[in-house]
């Protein structure tokens, strides 16, 4: 696969940049020193790493609560991330939306959303912006298994097919809907059959593989932009983290998690470098680089300002009288 | 007595309708958990919810009137209001009363306007139990307090209980009644215990309660905004200040009599709601008093609720969002000594 040096590096430091992020996380929502909800997302390195590495860095994504690596591999500054989930005014949201809805729109970011399917429709619209204005930038929306039941999903499918929308509906099928297995609520055999009511193209590939989520999504944008059409990708992997920090998980049945480790995307990439002719040695490296811009992340964080109490009425509009916000 | 929280007695009153009509059913994402990993011991039912409020239902009720969802909040919001037509009593959970907006169609014009549209054949006997209320940190689409927003709607009744006793008695009478009812639960509160019977009578919908009778001013207070509201009133009932606090606990329909009643009896009334202020539960009340009791007002009325923003996530803008007991303090004041 034509991979330079480079982007070979950047694959490796996003992967392990994530992983570290949110073992980190983990750790301190025990201790209990971050406000709100964390919603982890360990298992789904290569998924975000594989499609970001194939999309050009101000491409259009939408995320969701589960949000932490897709920021981190679409280029969003760590330590603004980290601030953001301290409630720092520093933060990458200025402290008004938190672990939930990391987003930076300079990045590309269309948004983080905490609504189920929510992303699709909004990723629909800036892709059509790109095909009415003839710009050239790709659309992609990320959900998990458990949007693809839900009408917001739907809809934007069946218009991203109907006006020709070039985009990437990008599904992670992690095996869980929250606490709700996924074969339990799929209705076809194969998730990624539901675009085929649509009369959508649709291909499937192992999430747990950054080269072969790299492969499949570069392909998949040289076909949607050539085509003019939409196409949804399956990648399906594993759910290590609970829906959320805190959850018992004891719906996951410890032999699965136990299955489901042997096919770890970090283990996995490790495993893979020698083919991209990069020594244990080179991993390792980068894998300290990450560890240590994680690190300086967290230091930074938790020495920075608590926004003003008065900030709460910033930016409501574009235009309002503030006094009629009180 | 026994004391029970708000969780528990929501559990129970679930448990004992569940037990008198067969009809009743609940439906709702992750309300048991673990569905599809049957065969292994100790996943089902592992959830009852994100708050765990209606953990054991399905191991005493079975899946069939316990039934986990995808995540279609219309396309089960609409079932229930299918079933509640033709004879069985929904439940269903909105995990979050923020993401009503996915279901709103459902409720604001198929169940609230049946009966009247189709010329008043139809009853739609359907409980929404959902979950609402800044104070956790949680950002800005998992806080609303949307209550005016259910209010608003002609064919919705709305219920919200500040304690347990009100909790288990409001859901019994809620899932009795014939009429689409929305039962909203305050994520800060299901922790909360007071005395509740083992035994208790539904409370009948629409009928306040004063949580503290006193003669000088009057505290209306929304749901979590009780506790603040006793807050105050106790510190200035050490400066000799006697406040009443009114819970209206059924928001539609109001208890209009108990308010005014309150304050034709001291002429200074403070209100205060939590959710956002135009067209807010506040504001509604605000106005009905200056209709009905103008002449009886002896000061403005002070209304204090979360300025017109989203909810932010960090902490010390979120404390700056919600109404506090310092805030009602200063209003006590204020129209006290005028």
């Amino acid at each position: 696969m034509d991979i330079d040096s480079e982007k070979l590096h950047w694959i490796y430091k996003k992967l392990f940049t994530i992983r570290s992020f949110e073992e980190r996380i983990k750790k301190i929502a025990l201790e209990k020193s971050v406000p709100g909800y964390l919603h982890t997302c360990i298992g789904s390195e290569a998924i975000c790493v594989g499609v970001m590495s194939a999309l050009e860095a101000d491409d259009w994504i939408s995320s969701t609560y589960r949000n932490h690596g897709h920021s981190i591999a679409k280029n969003c500054e760590l330590k603004e991330i980290t601030s953001e989930i301290y409630g720092r005014s520093t933060g990458i949201c200025k402290g008004r939306g938190g672990s939930m809805h990391i987003s930076d729109f300079d990045k590309g970011m269309l948004g983080s959303f905490g609504i189920v399917a929510a992303g699709p429709p909004v990723v629909l619209g800036a892709a059509l912006q790109e095909k009415i204005n003839g710009g050239t930038k790709m659309s992609a929306t990320f959900f998990g298994d458990g949007a693809i039941h839900n009408g917001a999903f739907h809809e934007a499918a069946g218009l991203a097919k109907l006006w020709d929308v070039p985009m990437l509906f990008v599904c992670e099928n992690n095996g869980y809907a929250e606490a709700t297995a996924t074969d339990w609520h799929l209705n076809t055999k194969e998730l990624k059959d539901i675009a085929k009511a649509y009369d959508m193209i649709s291909y499937q590939g192992d999430g747990n593989n950054v080269f072969e989520v790299r492969q499949i999504t570069r392909d998949a944008i040289i076909e949607s932009k050539a085509k003019n059409t939409p196409i949804f990708l399956e990648f399906k992997n594993y759910r290590f983290s609970g829906q959320y920090e805190g959850d018992t998980q004891l719906y996951q049945p410890l032999e699965e998690i136990e299955e489901a480790k042997k096919n770890d995307p970090i283990k996995k990439s490790i495993e893979m470098a020698a083919q991209y002719n990069l020594s244990l040695d080179e991993v390792k490296n980068i894998q300290s680089e990450a560890l240590k811009e994680v690190n300086d992340a967290f230091d930074f964080a938790e020495t920075q300002p608590w926004p003003n109490p008065e900030d709460a009425l910033e930016e409501v509009y574009v235009n309002y009288p503030r006094e009629l916000l009180l | 007595m026994r004391k029970l929280s708000i969780k528990d007695a929501i559990n129970e009153a679930l448990v004992e309708s569940f037990q008198n009509d067969k009809n009743v059913i609940l439906m709702g994402e992750d309300i048991a958990g673990g569905k599809g990993r049957e065969e292994y011991p100790g996943t089902q039912d592992s959830w009852g919810g994100p708050f765990g409020v209606t953990q054991g239902l399905l191991t005493k009720f079975g899946p069939e009137r316990v039934r986990d969802t995808t995540i279609t909040e219309a396309g089960f919001f609409g079932a229930a209001v299918g079933a509640a037509m033709t004879g069985l009593r929904p439940i269903v959970e909105l995990m979050y009363v923020d993401f009503l907006g996915v279901c709103f169609d459902q409720l604001m014009n198929q169940a609230a306007k049946m009966r009247y549209m189709f010329g008043g054949k139809q009853r739609v006997p359907m409980v929404v139990r959902t979950v609402v209320g800044a104070g956790f940190r949680a950002g800005s689409e998992h806080s609303q307090a949307l209550y005016s927003l259910y209010v608003h709607i002609p064919g919705l009744k709305v219920v919200a209980p500040y304690d347990a006793y009100d909790a288990k008695g409001l859901l019994l009478s809620a899932i009795q009644d014939d009429d689409p009812v929305i039962f909203m639960e305050h994520k800060r509160l299901y922790m909360k215990e007071c005395d509740v019977p083992e035994n208790m009578d539904p409370i009948p919908l629409g009928k306040g309660r004063i949580r503290r009778p006193g003669k000088d001013i009057t505290i209306i207070a929304i749901q979590r905004m009780n506790l603040f509201a006793e807050e105050a009133a106790e510190n200035m009932a050490q400066e000799g200040i006697d406040c009443e606090i009114i819970d209206p606990r059924t928001y539609s329909p109001l208890d209009e009599e108990l308010i005014f009643e309150s304050v034709r009896k001291t002429g200074k009334v403070i209100v205060v709601d939590e959710s956002n202020p135009k067209c807010s539960l506040a504001s509604e009340i605000t106005s009905l008093i200056a209709e009905k009791c103008f002449d009886d007002l002896k000061a403005a009325v002070i209304k204090i609720t979360a300025p017109h923003t989203p909810v932010p996530f960090s902490p010390p803008m979120e404390d700056f969002y919600i109404p506090s007991t310092e805030k009602i303090t200063q209003a006590i004041k204020k129209l006290y000594h005028g």
